[in-house]
């Protein structure tokens, strides 16, 4: 029966996607976000307090990394700077790239999220003797991080799917692993359906936690009237 | 204690204050009065340095500044020996009442946090907010989000209050809880200048009225002599005005 040889392999095969997919693909998620997360604070910041001269730094470095794509940094900076020497593992190498690329994008989210706290905001903390680092910090940071959480959330999921980019630099990821299982039992409908469906729940679980935070930072909303 | 003269300040080619004068004695209420668009709010913003004055000097406590070109460091020491209530209160949003009120200790004046805590909760109690101490300010009203501003203000012990337009935001019953805190504060002899529209309290609790308009000072003085004998015109039509739309509104 093809039908019973068919959800066999499906079951084979899904233990063997889904374990790269905890071993490598969400690892590389989580580290590439988080350093993507510290870039684009310190990117937005220095735009949002006017920083002469890192401004136009933050500003071209967001240019550069929203101007190409993604798989163009990821062979530039894999295959590309071994050339001048620069040899990188293809782990660090996409862990380097998805977070400078994340982190162009978070940058401008999270300015918005700056620029959107009411300048009341900063004149009360300067009035309550606080400094402007310190209101930044204790006061408009933590707002603004509030407002770009949704958004944020967002680029969190997209990444979790990006990272199937990183099979081009032989990151052994879960769609490397997939494409493999294709060669060798020629099923590409089944197992791309198949790991589809994996990055699927995965999304899935991040819309949960984002629904889950959000509404633990609901405390104090804004509330109309 | 606090003396500004010849304050100037534009904004672009629109002068707002052309050349105010201000003086305010330790416990003095002074009310800064005048139509809108008369430079009250920019006086008051320029005083506390949240706009720079484009000309003035400034006496605070025996200390001379000029307005114009005052280092960060001292307006950052001058803020500390005074507090601000905004029109919107401003309320730290991310942060409950008693929070709100602690953060200007703990941060800015290092003050620990037990202790902080306790003199937090002492100000809430004399605005009467003491079952509110965890309410962030989107829980609360607007009256009552002004006296959580106002435990703000009075936490930090300063030596005068700034107020803008602390009622025009409310509608007139939160008004009233507002300016009765307000006339507390006035009794046991807290230094204040207040930036406002009610003439009521202009009348009542304060001691002087500065009158305003088109960036000058029109009129100044005792309260009871400015409204029973002003002596300018202009300001005898403004009262006039505002006595007509009271008696109306009766």
């Amino acid at each position: 029966m093809v039908g019973s040889r068919l959800w066999e392999l499906f079951l084979d095969s899904f233990g063997k996607i889904l374990l790269p997919g905890l071993t490598v693909t969400i690892p590389l998620t989580i580290l590439a976000f988080s350093l993507a997360l510290v870039i684009a604070v310190i990117a937005a910041l220095v735009q949002f307090a006017n920083i002469k001269g890192f401004q136009q730094i933050a500003r071209f470095y967001i240019w550069i990394f929203r101007g190409t794509p993604l798989l163009v940094q990821l062979f530039v900076v894999f295959y590309g700077l071994s050339r001048v020497g620069l040899v990188l593992e293809p782990f660090p190498a996409a862990v380097l790239v998805f977070s400078l690329n994340e982190g162009a994008y978070c940058a401008e989210t999270i300015r918005a999220a700056l620029e959107a706290v009411p300048s009341g905001q900063l004149e009360a903390g300067y009035c309550a003797g606080m400094s402007y680092l310190q209101t930044i910090r204790r006061i408009i940071l933590p707002q603004a991080m509030r407002t770009a959480f949704p958004p944020l959330s967002n680029s969190l999921i997209a990444m979790v799917k990006d990272t199937s980019l990183a099979a081009n630099i032989t990151v052994t990821e879960m769609f490397m692993v997939t494409q493999r299982i294709v060669a060798r039992t020629y099923e590409p409908l089944l197992l791309y359906l198949e790991v589809g469906l994996i990055y699927l729940m995965f999304s899935t679980v991040l819309t949960k936690l984002q629904r889950i935070g959000e509404k633990k930072l609901q405390t104090y909303a804004h509330k109309g009237g | 204690m606090l003396e500004i003269k010849n304050i100037k300040k534009s904004f672009g080619a629109l002068p707002v204050l052309k050349g105010v004068d201000l003086q305010v004695n330790q416990g003095d209420v002074v009310a800064i009065i005048g139509p809108s668009g008369s430079g009250k709010t920019t006086l008051l913003r320029c005083i506390n340095y949240l706009e720079t004055a484009d000309d003035g000097t400034m006496v605070f406590d025996d200390e001379s500044f000029q307005m114009q070109k005052v280092s960060k460091r001292d307006v950052a020491r001058l803020r500390k020996k005074t507090a601000f209530v905004f029109q919107n209160y401003n309320l730290f949003q991310n942060k409950t009442a008693l929070q709100n009120v602690t953060e200007g200790l703990i941060v800015a004046r290092k003050i620990p946090k037990a202790k902080a805590v306790q003199i937090g909760k002492q100000a809430l109690d004399k605005v009467g907010l003491s079952d509110r101490y965890d309410y962030y300010p989107s829980q609360l009203s607007g009256g009552q989000q002004q006296r959580v501003a106002i435990a703000r203000a009075i936490a930090t012990n300063p030596e005068i209050i700034f107020f803008d337009e602390p009622t025009s935001a409310l509608d007139p019953e939160l008004t009233g809880e507002v300016l009765s805190v307000m006339r507390e504060l006035a009794k046991e002899g807290m230094t204040m200048l207040v930036v406002t529209h009610e003439m009521n309290f202009a009348k009542t609790v304060s001691n002087k009225v500065i009158f305003m308009e088109n960036g000058c000072v029109v009129e100044s003085g005792d309260s009871r002599e400015f409204f029973e004998h002003p002596k300018e015109e202009r300001t005898k039509a403004f009262l006039q005005t505002i006595h007509d739309t009271m008696s109306l509104a009766s």
